[in-house]
Parts: C-alpha cells; structure tokens; sequence
C-alpha cells in the first residue's frame, strides 16, 4: 500500500512535537488544530524546510529522512503552497509560473501548463506583474505554480487563512477541482473545519504536537469525545447522489439510502456523487414525523450518544439509517423533554444543507 | 592642469576596480552576515564595520605594516615576485576594498535580510537548488542593496584621502588621486586649482547622494 509515512520528533523550547501517521496515497488529508499545534512545522518537516532532531519521512517507500539521511527540499518531489502567496516579486506571473516548470527535466512534467492554467482560472493574469493581484488571484497563481512541478506530494499550509470571506469563497470551487481531477495526494494545513469538511477525506487531528486521532472527515467531525463536535459551528457531512431536479421550486434533491434532503437547485448531473454539510445547530428533533412544517429534510435516525457542551445545550450523536453519523445541537431542557436515551428512534429536522462538492 | 587630468582619471579608475573587487567579495560576506547562526556572526561583522570608527591613519599605519617587507602581507607578496604593495597602485586598491567595506556589506546585508527566508524556501520547493536560488532568487531581489552598496562604495572610494597618504603618498601617475592634489594645491597654494577640483567634488558627491534618494524612491514605490 503507497502511501506517505510520518513519524517525527522535535523538541522547540517547551514545545514538543511528536508525531506519527500514515496517509494514503490520493485524496485530501487535512492536517487539523489550533494555532500553535504544531501542524505547520509537521508540513514544513515533510517538505524538509524543517529538520526535525528526530524523524522518519517517506513517501510510497521512498525514504526522505530517516536517522542520518535528509533529503534537501529541492530534490522532494513535492509541491508546497505557502500561507501567504510569496510570490517572487520581480518576475511576471507567467515567469513565476514558469520557474518551478523549468526546473525539472522534461520527460517528468505530467501536467500542462495549459491545464493547470485552466485549473486555476488564471489564463488572463499571466501578463500582468505580480503587484496587482487580489489575495485571491494571487494564491490561485501560487497554487498554479507549485502544480507546475508536477509534484508526488501537494502540499498546503492555511492556503486560504489570510483571504478575506469573498475570496475564499471564490478559491474554494477551484481546490475542489483540484481533489476531482488531479489524483496528487495533498496534506493540508487548517484551523477551520469547514474549511476542512468541504475539502478533505481524511482528517488528522494535532493538539500540542500530538496526533489525536486520523479518521474519515465525515466520522472526526462527529465524533463526541473529541473536541470538534463542542464547537459553535460544529457540522456533519453526508454523502449522497445527486437523484432528481426540481423546476418548480427550483430545488435538487440528493438522495441517500437513510431519505432524501434538498438543496438549492444547482446544475449538476443526476447520479453524479454529492456531499453535503449540515451544521449541527439547523438540526432539530422530534419523536414523531411533522408533515405540518415548513422543513422539508426530516431523516429518521437513532440516537448513538449524547454529551453536554455548556449547562444551556447538549450535542446528540446520531445515526441514520445508511450508518452515516449526524450532529444535532438542542438545548439541555428539550433534551429533558425527549427524554433522550440511547438507541431511540427520532426524527430530524434539518433546516438547511449546504452542498459541498 | 595636466596633472590634475591624471588625477582624475586615476581616482575614477581605483574607485571602479575597487567597486567591482568590493562586490565580488562583500556580497558573499554579506550573505554569510545575514543568513549565518555562527556565533562569530556579529564578531566577523563588526570588524568588517570598524572602518566606518576608526581613524583612517590608524588602518594606513597598519596597512603600510602589514604589505611592508616584514609584514605578512608583503611577505606573501615578495614570495610571489609582485615585490611590496606600499607606494604603488595595486596597494592603493587593497587599502581602498578594506576601506570601503562596510558601505558595501552593510546595504547588501539589509537587503538580504530584508527579503527573509521566505522567497528561498519557496524556490527549493520549486526544486530550485540553493545556488541556483542565489542568482536567481536572492540576488534580483536584493538589487537595490547591491546598487547602494555599489554607489556608496565608488563615492567613498573617491572621497578616500588618510589611508591613501599613508599607503600610497603622492605619485603622480600612480597613487595621486583628486583629494591628495587638493591636498597638495592647498599646500603650494594654488586656490584656483583647489576650488575646480574641490567644487568639482562637489557637485559630484551631490550628484551620486540626489541619484541614491531618487533611486531608492522608485525601489521602494516597486517593491509594494
């Protein structure tokens, strides 16, 4: 099984970082805590920006770092985008473009400059210099770059974190393009789980340089005896198809094995994989099924766990039908209401979803 | 009138030699300066700097030691067959890269500094080798550094008189550059000759300190 093998110890002052995780080889891993968790050094480490006093680094067997041996960064196959763009000021955006192009050999470029400029949707900045860029064009053009070199590796540190909320939003459908069609394995860098939710699969969570625990996005964000799931924005996600359109109402309905939820009507083709988010406080629940209301998502589903968050609210823990886990977030009294036990058959009432990709 | 031509010509062409010998030694040091952990790092930097505090007789004096016969200097090149440095034009040239030093290294220096680790971490992930990065990297970048360093090392350069004196003295053709003729008109009073060439200074030392605020303005405006 390829895949990228971690394990590495730093000592920096009072802080010690101590990890150890696998990642397999596509898709995107979110690399997830608080600031100061140690989880940009662990991304600088494995690019070898970082030379951790002990560690083991190798990617599909081939080993970057291990006791003696470090592989200096220039010779990592990978592909590193960085907080802020950096983009090197006294060249074009064309010729940032082209330096990590013409720095490896021909026969190893596996992408075209074309495609990754299509990509990224930055066909009609090339010309310009690099001064008079929005953040956002200007991290689309980082990203760009580092593609160029056709890494084994992508790497992303907090890629969106210094975007204002407009052009994360903007850069966000380009990164999902980026998980659908390049099959590069990322690591990516995040405080923010919805930020991890939308892009990643798997998750790792880091608390002061330890890993918590690796798991599914869609399990780690629901899981109650880690801290995500307190959050004020606590959410869940679920995947379904894509099962029929709407036009009167202009809505598109993804379908799951458990029912059924309905978005906005977005133009994608029926059958086609979607993933939805649901925030843990839009979910209500009730021991009957309401058709007198205006919620058109109900699912039932079986209480698995509950946790109190604050003396005012709990967190439910639940699970559909199809074994997908949900989040709701009630108020301690409705809890006493219910009389919520373990194992019980409730419905859910999901005001909003928000699909995802 | 025809000396003071030589003069001229002689100072333009040490300050140039110097100038260039100044940036192909000072920017390694001055990258060394700003990127090291060494704890001889600010050792090393300070001695490159003590020029800018001491008397320049006090480094002639020493100077004139050190390339004379029994000094190491001159023993190596007595050894190498060039024979002894003091009085002639090559010794002029060491005198004036030690001099001139500090005004190289430090601008350089900032400007290394100044562009931080980012731009080359992002190049070697861009399998740009460090060398490579240097030159295309780090030292782009650093361009407005190394045109100050340079600017401010020619004028120093043609402004230098103490170390000159004591190291080179007064010969015409070889070592009598535009401040050692001032010098000398003053002596044998010839004012008139004094004021063109001393004027003449003036304008130029304005000349190259109004071309480095123009110069910095326009890096500046493009850096942002």
């Amino acid at each position: 099984m390829s895949s990228l093998e971690v394990n590495l110890q730093h000592n920096m002052g009072n802080f010690h970082l101590d990890v150890n995780f696998s990642v397999p080889n596509s898709g995107i891993t979110a690399l997830f805590g608080h600031s100061g968790c140690g989880k940009t050094s662990v991304l600088r480490a494995v690019a070898g920006l970082l030379k951790t006093q002990k560690g083991m680094v190798s990617l599909n067997d081939t080993v970057w770092q291990q006791s003696n041996f470090f592989l200096a960064t220039h010779k990592r196959p990978i592909g590193y985008v960085f907080q802020e763009a950096s983009l090197f000021s006294h060249m074009s955006v064309k010729q940032n473009l082209e330096y990590g192009l013409q720095q490896i050999r021909r026969e190893q470029r596996h992408l075209k400059m074309t495609d990754v400029i299509d990509l990224m949707g930055i066909s009609n900045l090339l010309n310009r210099s690099t001064q008079h860029l929005s953040g956002g064009e200007r991290q689309r053009i980082a990203i760009a770059r580092a593609l160029l070199t056709s890494p084994e590796l992508l790497l992303m540190d907090e890629p969106l974190s210094a975007l204002d909320y407009g052009s994360k939003q903007a850069i966000l459908p380009y990164l999902e393009n980026l998980h659908d069609e390049l099959g590069i394995p990322s690591l990516y860098v995040t405080h923010d789980p919805n930020e991890a939710a939308m892009l990643a699969d798997q998750m790792i969570l880091l608390d002061n340089g330890k890993v918590v625990a690796q798991d599914t996005a869609a399990n780690l964000l629901t899981r109650l005896d880690l801290p995500l799931a307190s959050y004020d924005d606590a959410a869940s996600i679920l995947e379904g198809t894509i099962s029929a359109h709407d036009a009167t109402y202009h809505l598109t309905w993804i379908s799951m094995d458990a029912g059924r939820v309905a978005v906005s009507r977005e133009e994608l083709p029926v059958g086609k994989i979607a993933r939805v988010q649901i925030q843990a406080r839009d979910v209500s629940l009730s021991r009957k099924f309401h058709s007198d209301t205006s919620i058109i998502n109900i699912l039932p589903v079986t209480v698995i766990n509950t946790r109190d968050i604050n003396d005012s609210q709990l967190i439910v823990q639940l699970e559909l039908q199809d074994g997908q886990t949900m989040l709701s977030r009630i108020t301690r009294r409705s809890g006493m209401t219910l009389d919520l036990k373990e194992g019980m058959q409730l419905y859910a009432q999901v005001k909003s979803v928000a699909l995802i990709n | 009138m025809e000396m003071d031509w030589q003069a001229i010509y002689l100072t333009l062409k040490l300050a140039s030699i110097t100038t260039i010998i100044l940036l192909l030694v000072g920017t390694p040091m001055a990258w060394w300066l700003a990127k090291t952990q060494s704890a001889w790092k600010e050792v090393v930097g300070s001695i490159v700097a003590l020029p800018l505090v001491l008397p320049p007789s006090v480094l002639g004096f020493y100077l004139l030691l050190m390339m004379g016969p029994d000094g190491f200097i001159g023993q190596l090149t007595q050894s190498l067959g060039l024979g002894t440095l003091p009085f002639t034009f090559p010794g002029l040239v060491v005198g004036s890269v030690i001099y001139s030093l500090p005004f190289v290294v430090q601008p350089v220096r900032n400007a290394f500094e100044a562009i931080g680790e980012r731009p080359m971490e992002v190049a070697a992930t861009l399998r740009a080798s460090p060398l490579k990065s240097f030159f295309q990297i780090a030292l782009p970048l650093a361009r407005p550094g190394l045109l100050t360093g340079a600017v401010l090392g020619f004028a120093h350069t043609v402004g230098e008189f103490g170390v000159i004196l004591m190291i080179g003295g007064n010969i015409p053709g070889e070592t009598k550059v535009i401040s050692v003729a001032i010098y000398d008109h003053v002596e044998s009073m010839e004012w008139e000759q004094a004021h063109i060439l001393s004027a003449g200074m003036m304008v130029f030392a304005f000349v190259v300190v109004y071309a480095m605020y123009l110069l910095e303005k326009r890096m500046g405006n493009q850096g942002k």
